[in-house]
């Protein structure tokens, strides 16, 4: 099962957090700041894993953003290494050649999407398509919900007039 | 970087439209990205915070506006600052009628709030009426946050709304459903063990993301109870086998391997199933040893999917052919150069050994090499391997490496743990007593207050009741070697408490035992303790009591006893401590030093630790007493049960504990009868399909024990105490251990320095004395051949030879013993000044030239240094050769913000680099193989002739040995 997912920057900034299992604030804050210590100064060839009080997690650099799971540890480090990566493509066709500055501005889409990839800390769906589906159409409900509103305005504009 | 922030911003602000994000919210984020450390960070945040707060409570915000203060929330949230003051208002945000409002809503209350947090109660009931939504959409927010949210206690609440959406047309929210129901019975199991059936049914879902989501409850069901599933191994091998024919739609491809996702989880559940269990395990093992064929392990996908089959073969019941397999796929991931690789390698390793015991031989190098790897990480799975690996034969290497790694870390999460090990692997596998006190020695020193305390009362008991059972002077012996060296570690400055605990009671009790040291030595020795770790109560304790028996001891053999000054005004200080366990103590001290020998004897009987003390429970000695104040009139005893009030208070308080554990949260309408919840769930017989057969309670399967070989041999030898040398070289191939001298030796030399090109530097850096150790092996990384031997059984070569009579058997006949008395002595130094006078051998075998233009004189470690010095030489180059296109270098270049679109390519080039070192490591290891194998012969040929023309190794006579040797 995947704890939880940290995307953080290679200043340690912290761009994404999602916990699956119950962490307090204090303890966010402070798992945060030892994993950034751990996983930042790791030198480049090295695994991709790191064991972290009695767990794993599993980090991949891509520019300049960390993206990190924390899983138990029996589970498949490559398997999630490649999550990562699939995560990674789901955002990219969804931002189009996604960068981190995507990711800062837009971090709600960010954890739109993470909901429909993972789920209760297990993947709940592989199909790339299945993902882009459902999270545009969820946009497309923002979209008319948009329209409506500005036609409303308009509508309340015209009347006031 | 100014510029391409705006431009990110106003790209932002463009293609994701402004709609979300005022002005406002961009300039913070922008601020906080541009904030030069994190105490200019917090000043903006809190800020941000203050602003907030007061914007959240002007009435009438528009929703939209409200929407974005609860973005900036969650952001502020996020950067790990206390927003809690706005959860209200994402609670509030849930009621809202517009999915969009509520989709945040939902949202933020997932990441703010955890499952034990008050606001829960008010979010379900907008998640029950979400639940039952028209739109699918709503239906998936609720069921986002009912797998977050939803405790044990409102579980109830809304079961019966998620078995329902079970059903539901949309595959999306079954499979949220599928996933919740799952989060459900992680939570508590009892809550939803009427519903297995229809996981089952899910199984076959038209929809194979739904079916993939089964997976996940269907694993952990299975890892509780296997036996209620094994009707099921059919339809999952179906199903795996579908999926590795590429039935399953092409959107479920991933790097062009079928749905890798879920033949991973599949062969997981097919792991547990097969465990021990024959039957099961050959519906297995086709579909297996197909993924085994198809998988491509040039991609990181298909290495993921080639591991958890070797994962999955090694549980299951054991096939030849199959183990074959993944035993090339395990040296396949060990001869990568990807750290990631080798790292799944030691750890499949360690997995199969179980099984397959001999198929670790071939790979002792690659061990070695991952052992003194600079990567942390991988560093520590090898030494779980080694763990697991530990033999009564090679537990003096292994332990002595783990604790030498102790030492070197600070993490002391990890520290506690390796130190567990060594103790378990220590009273496990120990070949003497004496080298099992030095352990936990230092293991006590390094390790300090991370170990259990149980472990320092076991080996107190250890010291107490002897090994023996037969001769008391061995224990006698191991008693005074363990004072000898408490009293050598007490003149070291920091020891942590639960050492000096130990250090303080075996002082106590053997301390004057031998003779050899004076009661006034130990006990000035022990009041030095109590006045150094002046703050630590315990240790305080400890000292008095072991001076108490120390001065008991000396009163009953008759001797005089003087009270050091020191300890004198140590017990004035005690007897008004403000520890009443000390100040008894003290007492107790002082009332027994002004007894008598023959009263003083009875009450601290000397090395008595282990002897019973009989208690009379039902105090007869007291009866004359009662019965004398019974005939004076006392009331006699009424026992507590016989007592009539005690009765009724026990009984009303239980009464009182029941009513209360019965309360809880009601969820349902009151008028409704409990049993509709009940009537709503399907009835167990289910529509049976193609895959999944109506679940019976299946006859328990004949079932294998799951440990198959494990230490049916390591137990019968941990039972003897002496290390034990013999009947285990056969295992490890014998070609590392020949000395080879050949001229074939330098082809072999350099082919093995090109399996160990990563950490060539490395080896040379992690100096420590095992490295030295091997001194009758010259080749240049004999030193890991050595470690290899020793690790994986083959020291036993060493006490071999001697029989053979040639030169070359006597240093290595003497290392052996030298290698005893060493590991039995206390300090690392003596241990090096002996391994100096050997290296002579060493060098004469390897590269004669460089001996002969060294004067003997010379100090041997230089010697050892410039032998090595060339190997890291050739072992750097020929890393930087092999490595040359340095890809990983590469894709970390890329430079921050411009994301490279062709990632996947970069990846699959990442992938395909090992696949060509692999190879070229295969053949190297081979050709190092086969050279050396001929060689030991031959080179004992060798030493033969030597002998007989009277020539020790060791003379320094280049000409000679040119010629012998070609």
């Amino acid at each position: 099962m995947i704890h939880f997912v940290l995307l953080i920057s290679r200043q340690g900034k912290v761009r994404l957090t999602k916990w699956y299992s119950p962490y307090s604030q204090k303890e966010r804050t402070k798992v945060i700041r030892e994993l950034s210590g751990l996983i930042l100064t790791r030198g480049p060839k090295l695994c991709n894993f790191v064991e972290w009080r009695g767990l794993r997690v599993v980090y991949k650099r891509y520019a300049s953003l960390y993206f990190c799971m924390c899983i138990d540890e029996d589970d498949n480090e490559l398997e999630i290494l490649e999550i990562i990566h699939h995560y990674v493509e789901v955002l990219d066709r969804y931002f189009g050649s996604v960068c981190e500055l995507d990711l800062i501005y837009n971090f709600h889409k960010a954890y739109f999407i993470l909901d429909e990839l993972l789920l209760a800390g297990e993947l709940q769906e592989s199909g790339k398509k299945t993902v882009a589906r459902l999270v545009s159409a969820q946009d497309s409900l923002v979209e008319t919900a948009k329209e409506q509103a500005s036609s409303i305005s308009n509508i309340i504009a015209q009347a006031t007039k | 970087m100014e510029q391409l922030k705006t431009i990110g911003r106003e790209l932002a602000m463009g293609s994701q439209g402004g709609f979300y994000q005022s002005k406002e919210f961009l300039d913070l984020v922008k601020s906080i990205g541009e904030a030069r450390s994190k105490a200019e960070e917090d000043r903006i945040v809190l800020g941000e915070i203050e602003t907030l707060k007061r914007r959240v409570s002007e009435p009438d915000i528009p929703k939209r506006k409200m929407k974005e203060y609860i973005l900036r929330l969650v952001y502020v949230e996020m950067l790990g600052h206390d927003a809690s003051f706005g959860y209200i208002h994402a609670v509030k945000m849930t009621h809202d009628d517009s999915l969009l409002v509520k989709r945040t809503g939902y949202l933020a209350v997932t990441l703010f709030l955890n499952e034990d947090h008050d606001l829960i109660i008010l979010i379900v009931n907008t998640i029950q009426k979400d639940l039952k939504s028209d739109n699918y959409l709503v239906v998936c927010a609720a069921l986002n946050a009912v797998c977050k949210l939803i405790n044990e206690e409102t579980i109830p609440a809304v079961l019966p709304q998620v078995v329902d959406l079970l059903a539901h047309p949309k595959e999306a929210v079954r499979k949220k459903a599928i996933m919740a129901l799952h989060r459900f019975y992680q939570k508590s199991p009892s809550s939803v063990s009427h519903l297995v059936s229809n996981f089952r049914k899910r199984l076959c879902d038209n929809d194979p993301g739904v079916m993939g989501a089964t997976l996940c409850p269907l694993f952990e069901l299975v890892s509780t109870d296997v036996n209620s599933y094994k009707d099921l191994v059919i339809s999952f091998v179906s199903i795996l086998k579908q999926v590795a024919e590429r039935r399953l739609p092409k959107a479920y491809d991933y790097h062009q391997m079928p749905a890798p996702f879920i033949q991973i989880k599949l062969l997981k559940i097919l792991a547990l199933l097969g465990s021990g269990d024959k039957q099961a395990s050959e519906n297995m093992y086709t579909v297996v040893g197909d993924i085994f064929r198809k998988c491509d392990s040039s991609s990181n996908i298909g290495n993921a999917v080639l591991y958890e089959c070797i994962c999955c073969v090694s549980s299951i019941y054991p096939n030849p052919k199959l183990l074959e397999s993944a035993a090339d796929a395990i040296s396949r991931f060990l001869k990568s150069d990807s750290h990631n690789l080798k790292y799944m390698g030691i750890d499949a390793l360690g997995r199969l050994i179980k099984i397959s015991p001999e198929i670790a031989e071939q790979h002792q190098l690659a061990v070695i090499d991952c052992l003194e790897d600079p990567d942390d990480t991988l560093k520590r799975k090898t030494f779980e391997l080694l763990y697991k690996m530990t033999k009564s034969t090679n537990v003096e290497v292994i332990v002595d490496r783990m604790i030498d790694y102790m030492i070197s870390i600070n993490d002391n999460h990890y520290k506690t743990e390796i130190a567990s090990r060594c103790v378990e692997l220590a009273e496990q596998f120990a070949p003497s007593n004496q080298w099992f006190i030095q352990i936990m020695n230092k293991v006590f020193e390094h390790a300090g207050d991370l170990v259990n305390i149980k472990v320092a009362h076991n080996l107190m008991r250890l010291i107490a009741e002897g090994f023996g059972e037969d001769d008391d002077s061995a224990d006698s012996q191991l008693r005074s070697s363990a004072v000898d060296s408490y009293l050598h570690i007490l003149g070291e400055p920091k020891i942590p408490s639960v050492f000096l605990q130990l250090i303080c009671w075996v002082l106590g009790e053997y301390g004057t035992a031998d003779g050899k040291y004076s009661a006034s030595y130990i006990t000035g020795k022990l009041s030095d303790v109590a006045e150094a770790y002046s703050n630590d109560e315990t240790v305080k304790a400890y000292a008095v009591t072991a001076l108490m028996k120390i001065y008991a001891f000396e009163i009953a053999a008759g001797r005089k006893v003087d009270m050091l000054p020191e300890c004198q005004s140590l017990m004035e200080q005690f007897l008004a401590s403000h520890s009443t366990d000390l100040q008894q103590r003290a007492y107790e001290l002082q009332a027994v030093i002004g007894l008598d020998a023959h009263a003083v004897e009875s009450i601290m009987p000397s090395d008595a630790s282990c002897e019973d003390i009989e208690v009379d429970k039902a105090l007869s000695f007291l009866n004359g007493y009662i019965q004398d104040s019974i005939e004076k009139g006392a009331q006699p005893y009424i026992p507590e049960s016989e007592r009539s009030g005690m009765l009724n208070i026990s009984n009303f308080r239980n009464q009182d504990h029941h009513g209360a554990s019965s309360h809880g949260l009601k969820f349902e309408a009151y008028e409704l009868p409990k049993q509709t919840v009940q009537s709503r769930i399907p009835p167990a017989t289910l529509a049976s399909t193609e895959f999944v057969p109506v679940p019976e309670p299946m006859s328990v399967r004949e079932s294998y024990p799951t440990t198959i070989v494990p230490s049916a041999s390591s137990d019968a030898e941990s039972t003897e105490l002496k290390l034990r040398l013999d009947g285990v070289q056969k295992k490890w191939g014998r070609q590392t251990h020949s000395p080879a001298t050949s001229t074939s030796s330098s082809t072999s030399k350099k082919t093995v320095n090109g399996i160990k090109q990563v950490d060539g530097s490395n080896t040379s850096n992690s100096s420590t004395w095992e490295t030295y150790d091997s001194r009758k092996h010259v080749e240049i990384n004999s030193e890991k051949q050595k470690l290899a031997a020793s690790l994986f059984g083959g020291s036993s070569k060493t006490e071999k030879k001697p029989a053979t009579g040639h030169k070359i058997s006597k240093p290595s006949s003497h290392m052996v013993e030298k290698s005893h008395v060493r590991k039995s002595s206390m300090e690392i130094a003596s241990e090096k000044k002996a391994l100096v006078h050997q290296p002579p051998d060493l060098l004469d075998f390897g590269e004669p030239t460089v001996q002969s233009s060294d004067p003997p004189s010379v100090d041997p470690f230089k010697e050892l240094e410039g032998l090595l010095e060339p190997t890291t030489q050739l072992g750097s180059t020929a890393a930087a050769a092999t490595n040359s296109p340095d890809i990983m270098g590469l894709f970390t270049e890329t430079p921050g913000g411009t994301h490279n679109k062709d990632d996947s390519d970069i990846l699959s080039s990442l992938s395909k680099q090992p696949v060509t070192n692999m190879v070229g490591g295969a053949t190297s290891t081979q050709v190092a193989q086969s050279s050396k194998g001929p060689n030991r012969k031959d080179s004992l040929e060798k030493d033969s002739l030597v002998r007989q023309m009277g020539v020790t190794p060791s003379s320094p006579n280049p000409n000679l040995f040119k010629d012998l040797l070609g």
